[in-house]
């Protein structure tokens, strides 16, 4: 027995709700330093301004033990170009990555600088970061004195497009030699949050697991005026939550699943954990932060569970190092992320084409697999066990087909590109890239509130996640010790609590998964692959429509289910900040996943520029700022890092 | 024909059971409830008995669950019929999925 219904035909009666119910009871706590968020970049702002000796509180919608899409795992550290066994100069290595368009040059900066220290870091809090068992000698990639495990990803250029970018313009090297940048490092993840949420306890980090932020506080609770705290609820008991603070660290990554009709493929095909609702983004928004890039679109990428896990299924080329065959054992064109293509995954346009041609003229027999068997056995482990078994949400794919019978050094394991389409339009990713913007403190647009990891504007990795994280904690702290103390506004902790409330309020109406399925529909009808002004306007009504006709129906039975209310009324403002972005770029756009099409010019010159959006007396104000606003990288971050200490060393 | 007694209940959310429990190695600890970061679980309200599946449709395969059970074989992960993926004997043709 295992299901509620098994329950229910067992005992005759539904369990009881198990926590106790507090609707409405509140609980104020303060602190020097609030971290919403507690994930990747959560745990490690927490931790790194309570190495500063501040008191701080960190607020987490799951359990931080393994909470966000970090939790479960991560293979790569993505970009350590500081590391011992790096080509590279950090700094060059940093202006390199951020001539990506649209990237966010403080935080790769702030990556490339802190990134080794960071992962040293994780390893003094037991985190595993080398080949100490020697279970991968012989391993392209892996160094016998350090024993840090190369990873063949960005190895001549940023790119996963083969070809793509100035191929060894960094390696210093008079003779033709392969010599690869050497900024990836394949690491342990799986054991990485267990160790920082006990880190973070160790430090006297207070924890509040199983609570769902929902609003900031503000001075006076003035629109646009300092942070000075958030507001949320316990999800398992309903308590009121206010917590007071001198600086405030959002780090609930971005906004996931609002293309996703379906409620039971909630947080699938994107690379966040169903958590991710943009929670912290809308609570930003509404007091009054600038976001850019929020008109972005991508494509699925890996998801979580499903099959599209395989990278096949989801777009990208490969899983590292293995082959990609046909039905016949013919091998594809497929790049492999692997040290013969340097890590490239995705296809360049004209193979990706010859593939399609290919298996429409049946020169390649559907389906694909990824051939195992024909790995070296060391490096086939690398990658089943090691990549995948570490990977964020991998580990049970590997031990549930292992115990299944899969045997990887025999059988080939299948693909699901072309024999389920690619992915459709009503897939894609919301606002893909969106965020707060920052600056080089990794300060928002309001006094008081920060933010890291994918909270930001063109999020990365986790590594890029630890890494700002870290440094935002810093300069947080940094601002807490300067400021007074502050008063919160009883009224707008009033006008909160009403908001959060209302749909306990009601026991009969619309229920969440009606309203995420609303949203969603609109969403794809009129904000999918091609857009144009009167199709977004239409967009811009339905989702109104259903913010006055529907929000107001909503009704949640349990603590839980309100905190699934919560979630989709923050889906439904992000959605339309998404419309209103995508409104104001009146440009196509490659790198942004734009398609207008009253607007067909492709990234046309006077359009290569953010667009900025933020909420100004109750409306939508637009602005813009250069593609490199930050200036320049080296300078500025030197400028602002003076007093950096480098690899923990207090106890 | 099952004497059980048939109670009118609404459709069950699907999929339905992401995991599975073996009642005679789990000990109801509860710690699979705690690392869920969605609650997918309640514990039993009986001490000692696996955790009730609450929000089945509300997981997103993380795994944790089940890779952080202290107790080998208390706890089965279960894809669902949708999420089963398949492989090929590479010398032999034979498919099979999970
Ligand atoms: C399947 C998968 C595989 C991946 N593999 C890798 C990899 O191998 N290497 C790599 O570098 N990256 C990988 N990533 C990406 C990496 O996990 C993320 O970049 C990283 O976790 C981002 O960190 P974050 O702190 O910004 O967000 P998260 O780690 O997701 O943390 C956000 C946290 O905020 C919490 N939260 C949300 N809303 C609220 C609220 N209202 N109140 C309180 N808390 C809230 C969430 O519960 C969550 O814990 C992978 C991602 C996925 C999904
Ligand atoms: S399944 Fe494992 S973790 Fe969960 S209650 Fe049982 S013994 Fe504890
Ligand atoms: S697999 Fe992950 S989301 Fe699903 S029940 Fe287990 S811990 Fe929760």
């Amino acid at each position: 027995m295992s299901t509620w219904h098994d329950y229910l035909k067992e005992q005759g009666y539904a369990p009881d709700w198990p926590y106790p119910i507090r609707f409405e009871q509140e609980q104020e706590i303060d602190a020097d330093v609030l971290v919403i968020g507690g994930g990747i970049a959560g745990c490690w702002a927490a931790i790194s301004a309570a190495r500063q000796g501040l008191s701080v509180v960190l607020v987490e919608k799951g359990d931080t033990i393994r909470s966000g899409a970090g939790g479960p795992g991560c293979d790569h550290w993505c970009n350590a170009p500081a590391n011992p066994l790096s080509n590279v100069d950090p700094d060059e290595w940093a202006e390199h990555m951020a001539e990506r368009p649209y990237c966010n040059g403080i935080g790769v900066q702030i990556q490339c600088r802190e990134d080794w220290d960071t992962l040293l870091e994780m390893e003094q809090m037991g985190g595993k970061i080398r080949d100490t068992d020697d279970e991968y000698v012989g391993a392209i990639g892996r160094d016998e004195k350090t024993k840090l495990m190369l990873s063949p990803r960005y190895g001549w250029t940023h790119s996963y497009l083969p070809g793509a970018g100035k191929e060894n313009a960094f390696i210093k090297s008079d003779k033709n030699e392969d010599i690869r940048t050497n900024v990836v490092i394949r690491v342990w993840g799986y054991t990485f949050k267990p160790a920082l949420k006990k880190e973070c306890k160790r430090l006297g980090v207070r924890i509040f697991d199983r609570v769902m932020a929902t609003g900031l506080l503000t001075e006076k609770g003035d629109h646009g005026a300092r942070v000075v705290g958030a507001m949320g609820f316990n999800n398992r008991t309903g308590e009121f939550m206010i917590f007071k603070s001198k600086s405030t660290i959002l780090a609930t990554a971005g906004g996931g699943s609002i293309w996703m009709l379906n409620t039971e493929l909630g947080g699938y095909s994107n690379m966040m954990s169903r958590t991710t609702t943009g929670d912290g983004t809308v609570m930003a928004w509404k007091a009054g932060a600038e976001l850019t890039k929020m008109e972005g679109t991508g494509v699925t990428r890996i998801a979580t569970g499903h099959k599209h896990k395989w990278y096949t299924g989801a777009g990208d080329a490969s899983y590292e190092n293995v082959p990609i065959v046909d039905a016949n054992g013919k091998v594809l064109p497929y790049p492999i992320q692997g040290w013969v293509d340097a890590g490239a995954m995705v296809p360049a346009p004209e193979v990706e084409q010859a593939i399609r041609e290919g298996v429409l003229k049946g020169e390649y027999a559907l389906p694909f697999y990824g051939d195992f068997p024909s790995m070296p056995d060391v490096e086939r482990r690398a990658t089943w066990n090691l990549m995948l078994g570490e990977e964020s949400t991998t580990k049970i794919i590997i031990d549930t087909f292992n115990k299944a019978g899969y045997d990887e050094s025999r059988d080939l394991l299948q693909s699901y590109k072309f024999i389920e389409g690619s992915s459709l339009p009503q897939w894609r990713e919301p606002g893909y890239g969106g965020g707060l913007i920052v600056d080089w403190n990794l300060k928002t647009t309001l006094d008081g509130l920060y933010a890291a990891g994918t909270q930001m504007f063109s999020p990365e990795d986790h590594s890029y996640a630890a890494a700002t994280g870290r440094y935002a904690g810093r300069k947080a702290a940094d601002y807490a010790r300067e400021v007074g103390e502050s008063k919160i506004s009883r009224e707008q902790v009033d006008r909160e609590k009403a908001r959060v409330y209302a749909p306990v309020k009601r026991s009969g109406g619309m229920e969440w998964k009606e309203l995420h399925a609303g949203i969603a529909r609109a969403m794809q009808y009129y904000v999918s692959e091609f857009k144009t002004e009167s199709l977004l306007n239409m967009g811009l009504d339905a989702l109104q429509k259903i913010e006055e006709e529907s929000v107001p129906l909503l009704f949640a039975l349990d603590p839980h289910k309100l905190m699934r209310s919560l979630e989709d009324i923050s889906l439904l403002t992000y959605a339309k900040i998404i419309i209103h972005a995508s409104l104001a770029r009146k440009a196509s756009s490659f790198p942004l996943g734009l398609q207008r099409i009253d607007y067909p010019a492709v990234d046309p010159p006077e359009w290569k520029k953010f667009l900025t959006i933020k909420l100004e007396n109750g409306k939508v104000k637009t602005g813009e700022l250069p593609l490199t606003f930050w200036g320049n990288m080296k300078k500025k971050y030197e400028a602002h890092n003076k007093d950096y200490t480098g690899v923990y060393s207090g106890k | 024909m099952s004497k059980e007694k048939v109670i009118a209940i609404p459709n069950i959310a699907t999929p339905n059971n992401p995991v599975t429990f073996d009642p005679d190695i789990c000990n109801g600890c509860n710690h699979c409830v705690e690392v869920c970061q969605i609650d997918v679980y309640i514990p039993h309200p009986e001490k000692g008995k696996p955790p009730i599946v609450l929000h089945p449709e509300e997981c997103w395969y993380c795994g944790c669950c089940v890779s952080d059970c202290p107790r080998p074989g208390a706890i089965e992960f279960k894809w669902a019929l949708q999420h089963r993926g398949y492989w090929k004997n590479k010398a032999t043709g034979e498919v099979h999925q999970i």
